[in-house]
């Protein structure tokens, strides 16, 4: 197989004042008026290096997943591969007509109708008028619109707006495809379809580059994986062993939070918070799945002998969206180390990145200190059944007794049951 | 396509000898790109951007054409009232409201693809941080898009003129020329403009003040001949006023004949365009960076 891909030392920069939103004109006149010769002098902004020195090279028809964490670069290296903007140095080298989705529905207008809307986004993501116009019946079918097709697309629900835009995006045949973090949107079944369409895409010859914090798509979808960390490549190669990398090396760095020093713990002369851990117990090889149990454990200084002290764990997803919270209770405690633990049974969470904010409240009302994302940890997917590889739905995923039994047995014909095959 | 070469095939990086195009990315150079090519590749995509902004546009105003109508109409009204009736300026021996809406229909449309174009990139920012095209195809489409209701513009000005009994005369093919030139003076200003803007975004607010100020350094209130014959070819910097005086005299027949003036325009013009689509792409790789 051939080369389509090839990436020597890419870097870029960022100015920090970049990254604001704008400038004004008005800023930078009264800036001049101010100190008329700072023109002359060189500008000191603070930088930072989004990517630095990533060299690559991607097969044709190779499925790549890009790993890490959230400013890891992942998207930035996209964007520079899709040309959306430039490296600060390094280059690339790109053989064939590239397609990008870096954003579910990008070009559509909401006073536009879903046909318009089809056309559009179509010609905005690169296909011609002439294909749109051959696909676009596919392509309603596929968004399963065909009643709305005529109505502007404000009137749409979120649900339908997703489905249009994937629908469109789906149909994008390019050699080779350039995709961020879009599958974390839309309901579950459409989910699968368009991974569906994904390896649709790859099986045919089709060269994938996609980031997804969906391990468990990732390791069905890609053949291999690069990890990326501070803008560097920390790891790459087949992608279970990337991705069981990065997860243990993650878990590893993130699963407790330890304040040495006494003075500088957060808290003040009432309570200080000296640490927050996650122990998995019985993880193997350091992977936290859904059936792991978790012990999360706080300890803090308390200084008021008798003193009523609540902590509470605030477990959030990566959206910053409380999956639950639970506190240790109520009591007076004596001066001295506290230990609160509590447990996690496996089973419970769904599959997700996980961060921990501790909590302690004194006398049930009197708020003393808040500490976020002391802790972060990934809940992997078990042992995968059947052919299901999204997340399944859901804020956690407890295993419930089940009982299932026929209750009223019925007599079938042999025939029946083959005509229905 | 301007910005896709050709790389020798070196043994340490084979790739398929079939494949269609190679794109090499590199850190942004000083060089002098026009980059048209890129432009002319993506010419679907800039009808698709001119198609959508005439679309918006006219399902988002109630009154949708009549609108479009009415802003020069009033306008000519409210001229032919002051600058007409009470200054009596000169018309060339035209009839006030003919002598206004000719020129109202060229500087309506120059303004308001003015505007757009200054805000073109500000307006897609989300597009240019999430897809790639040249950039310069939105400063095109913004430009562009105007025609359409200059178009309706000027079937209002024919009724004018069939009205008030002035035939078209050979002049009239000159037309498409003058309309080239106002287009392009809004292109070239605004291609300075809409890169400024992406950069400082208080620059929109400058617009208005801009427009109006320009309307009365070009004819459109009063004929060219109040400006003293040896500072006409100064004049004739302002490519509107070419533009304008040239729009009167082809409708009508009457007034003053493309000449100095709309030489000297031209060549502003040019070098406006050409130093505009200069520094656009020299901010165009850092655009999706500021937006």
């Amino acid at each position: 197989m051939t080369t389509v891909i090839h990436a020597e030392k890419l870097s870029k920069r960022y100015r920090i004042g970049e990254r604001e939103r704008y400038h004004t004109l008005r800023d930078v006149l009264t800036r001049a008026l101010r100190s008329p010769l700072s023109f002359l002098r060189r500008s000191h902004h603070e930088t930072f290096w989004a990517l630095r020195d990533v060299s690559l090279d991607v097969r044709e028809g190779e499925v790549l997943g890009l790993i890490g964490r959230n400013g890891a670069g992942k998207t930035t290296l996209l964007k520079i591969l899709s040309r959306i903007t430039r490296p600060t140095s390094g280059w690339a080298e790109i053989r064939g007509r590239v397609g990008s989705l870096l954003e579910v529905g990008t070009g559509f207008h909401p006073e536009l109708t879903g046909r318009e809307n089809t056309f559009l986004s179509g010609a905005i993501l690169g296909m011609s008028k002439a294909e749109i116009e051959r696909k676009f019946d596919e392509i309603v079918a596929f968004a399963e619109l065909e009643k709305f097709i005529d109505t502007p697309v404000k009137h749409y629900s979120s649900g339908m707006y997703v489905r249009l835009a994937f629908a469109v995006a789906a149909h994008l045949e390019p050699e080779i495809l350039l995709v961020d973090e879009v599958l974390a949107v839309g309901d579950a079944g459409f989910q699968k379809k368009c991974l569906g369409r994904m390896s649709d895409v790859s099986s045919h010859g089709r060269t994938v580059v996609f980031v997804s914090h969906n391990m468990t798509a990732m390791r069905r979808l890609a053949s291999r994986a690069i990890w990326l960390d501070g803008g560097q490549i920390a790891d790459s190669g087949p992608v279970a062993e990337v991705i069981d990398h990065y997860l243990r090396k993650n878990n590893e760095s993130n699963l407790e939070s330890v304040w040495e020093d006494e003075r500088t713990a957060p808290g003040d002369d009432r309570v200080r918070l000296r640490s927050v851990r996650v122990i998995p117990l019985a993880a193997a090889d350091g992977l936290i799945t859904v059936h792991t149990p978790l012990r999360i454990e706080f300890t803090y200084w308390n200084y008021v002998p008798g003193a009523v002290l609540n902590v509470s764990m605030i477990l959030n997803d990566l959206e910053e969206t409380c999956v639950l919270s639970g506190g240790s209770g109520h009591g007076p405690r004596p001066a001295g180390l506290v230990r609160s633990t509590v447990t996690i049974p496996g089973d419970f969470l769904n599959v997700g990145s996980y961060y921990i904010n501790a909590m302690i409240v004194k006398d049930g009302s009197v708020g003393i200190l808040l500490q976020n994302n002391t802790v972060s940890f990934e809940v992997v997917e078990g042992e995968v059944v059947g052919s299901w590889y999204g997340r399944p739905p859901g804020a956690v995923r407890p295993k419930f007794h089940w009982e299932t039994e026929t209750f009223e047995r019925r007599a079938v014909m042999a025939s029946t049951v083959t005509e229905q095959r | 396509m301007a910005s896709l070469t050709a790389s020798p095939q070196s043994p340490d990086f084979p790739l398929p000898a079939g494949a269609s195009t190679t794109v090499r990315i590199e850190p942004p150079r000083g060089l002098f790109e026009l980059r048209l090519r890129e432009v002319w590749a993506y010419r679907e995509l800039l009808y698709f951007f001119v198609w959508r902004d005439v679309k918006i546009r006219y399902k988002q105003t109630a009154i949708g054409i009549l609108w479009v109508i009415l802003q020069p109409v009033l306008n000519m009204l409210v001229f032919t009232l002051f600058f007409g009736r009470l200054a009596k300026l000169p018309s060339q021996g035209l009839p006030y409201p003919v002598f206004y809406f000719a020129a109202l229909v060229p500087w309506t449309y120059f303004s308001y693809a003015l505007s757009s174009t200054t805000n073109v990139v500000v307006d897609n920012q989300r597009l240019i941080t999430k897809v790639y095209f040249p950039r310069l195809v939105l400063p095109f489409s913004a430009a562009l898009s105007g025609l359409v209701d200059f178009a309706i513009g000027f079937v209002v000005l024919s009724i004018f003129c069939f009205a008030y009994g002035i035939p078209p005369t050979f002049a009239v093919l000159w037309l498409p020329v003058l309309l080239l030139l106002a287009l392009f003076t809004a292109l070239g200003v605004g291609l300075w403009l809409s890169a400024l803007n992406a950069l400082y975004r208080d620059v929109r607010y400058v617009i208005p003040f801009l427009t109006q100020f320009w309307m009365f350094a070009s004819p459109v209130a009063y004929p060219s001949t109040l400006i003293p014959e040896r500072w006409r070819w100064l004049y004739g910097l302002n490519p509107m006023a070419g533009v304008i005086d040239g729009f009167r005299w082809a409708i009508t027949g009457h007034g003053q004949a493309p000449g100095l003036i709309l030489l000297v325009s031209v060549a502003a013009v040019l070098l406006v365009v050409l130093g505009g689509l200069f520094f656009f792409n020299r901010m165009e790789t850092s655009i999706a960076d500021h937006v």
